[in-house]
């Protein structure tokens, strides 16, 4: 129980999917100008997160590592696929989404008229492959684990979304000098929360 | 030769660089272009690698354009895409391992670049395979060179260093007290950075001023 919590205030906190690496920023920035659209997109991620990632953990872990095809036959303890890792991260990615779009539009229609166009944008955000990629990168020993990364870097991405959002809602009745205007300012917007971020810097329970 | 290089064409290829820049003004592909620029080594490389996997993927899916059925398009797009970038992850692999392991993920993440997606649906999709080559190294060039610039300045003024030579000290700057920004190698200088860029490029260019 412990590592999990560790875990979620890692992944939420520390090393936040936007204010330490960056991923994700194109929808980041182009759909955070109200609050509402961005929590429908918070909530998207989050989703989509939490299913795609566990789902290339086992597929890394059975398939694609040097070894793990072991479980077929012990003549292939030699083969190793990662370098189909990108391909196959993706295509689970894209297909997913597909999916989950076809279950919500089927079982709950308001929810999908809330998500709407963001779910099939959530394909190509880059927070979704860079959680998969990391996951990759930090070998996780089971998947719960994996769940709970997943779930807290989602729920990272979500809770700068929202508040950029908030700020930039406000902001628009600010006297800011003209070029700077738009894009600009929310560029030094998103340095200094990224700033404030820099405090979570090793922070452990 | 010249109907190749006609000014229509020179223009995808000079338009990404400034006026339709896709970081400053389309805002795309900003995912990568922040978290690399630490150095200017690796800026350099993962520039490199973008304008030769944008340049391609146009090519490939403009020439297939005709016979990529509408509703599957996106995933046609990013297998042709997640192909490129494997090639190119190998090929650093092979060649330059040790900038390949400082990118560490960033390679892979080219695959869900912005600018990569955006320019195949904007341009690829409705155009000939030539302007589309020239179309995606233009916008690879208009990456490239923000991404170059943003890391000089971390370089120089975070590390004392411009591609590893030691400037600052050859200058005799320590010396003369100069101490390095330990602020400029981390994260959120990045953003700021680019939104100096984006303020100097709009107040010389007033046509891309947002209105309020």
């Amino acid at each position: 129980m412990e590592t999990h919590i560790n875990l979620l205030v890692n992944t939420v906190f520390v090393n936040n999917m936007i204010f330490a690496y960056f991923l994700g920023m194109c929808s980041y920035l182009a759909v955070s100008k109200t609050v509402k659209t961005s929590v429908g997109l918070g909530v998207a991620v989050i989703f989509v997160m939490v299913i795609t990632i566990p789902v290339n953990y086992l597929l890394e872990k059975y398939l694609l590592k040097e070894g793990s095809l072991t479980w077929l036959s012990p003549k292939l303890a030699e083969v190793d696929l990662t370098f189909l890792s990108f391909i196959i991260f993706i295509a689970v990615i894209a297909a997913i989404v597909q999916l989950v779009e076809m279950i919500i539009e089927r079982f709950s229609p308001s929810l999908y008229n809330a998500l709407g166009i963001f779910l099939p944008l959530i394909a190509v955000n880059c927070a979704i492959l860079g959680g998969a990629l990391f996951m990759q990168q930090r070998e996780f020993g089971t998947v719960w684990e994996t769940v709970t990364f997943s779930f807290g870097s989602g729920l990272g991405w979500a809770i700068a979304i929202v508040s950029l959002a908030a700020i930039r809602e406000k902001i628009k009745y600010s006297n800011i000098p003209a070029p700077l205007r738009g894009l600009g300012i929310t560029f030094i917007l998103v340095g200094l929360m990224a700033m404030a971020f820099m405090g979570f810097m090793g922070f452990k329970l | 030769m010249s109907q190749l290089f006609s000014s229509k064409n020179l223009k995808l290829l000079t338009n990404p660089l400034n006026l339709e820049n896709p970081i400053t003004v389309q805002v795309l592909g900003i995912c990568s272009a922040l978290a690399v620029t630490v150095k200017m080594k690796p800026a350099f490389v993962m520039a490199l690698s973008v304008v030769i996997v944008t340049a391609f993927s146009n090519l490939i899916i403009s020439a297939l354009r005709k016979g990529i059925p509408g509703r599957i398009r996106i995933i046609v797009q990013l297998v042709v895409v997640a192909a490129l970038v494997i090639m190119v992850d190998q090929l650093l692999r092979a060649f330059v391992y040790d900038v390949s392991k400082q990118l560490s993920v960033f390679v892979g993440l080219i695959i869900t670049n912005c600018i990569l997606m955006g320019r195949l649906e904007a341009f690829a999709m409705a155009n000939k395979p030539w302007e589309s080559f020239i179309d995606g190294i233009g916008n690879g060039l208009g990456y490239g060179w923000i991404l170059i610039g943003v890391a000089f300045v971390r370089e120089l003024l975070g590390s004392g260093t411009v591609w590893g030579y030691p400037l600052m000290e050859k200058l005799g700057m320590y010396t003369a007290g100069y101490v390095n920004n330990g602020v400029m190698i981390m994260p959120p200088m990045a953003l700021i950075l680019v939104g100096v860029i984006i303020w100097i490029q709009r107040s010389r260019n007033k046509e891309l001023i947002e209105s309020k």
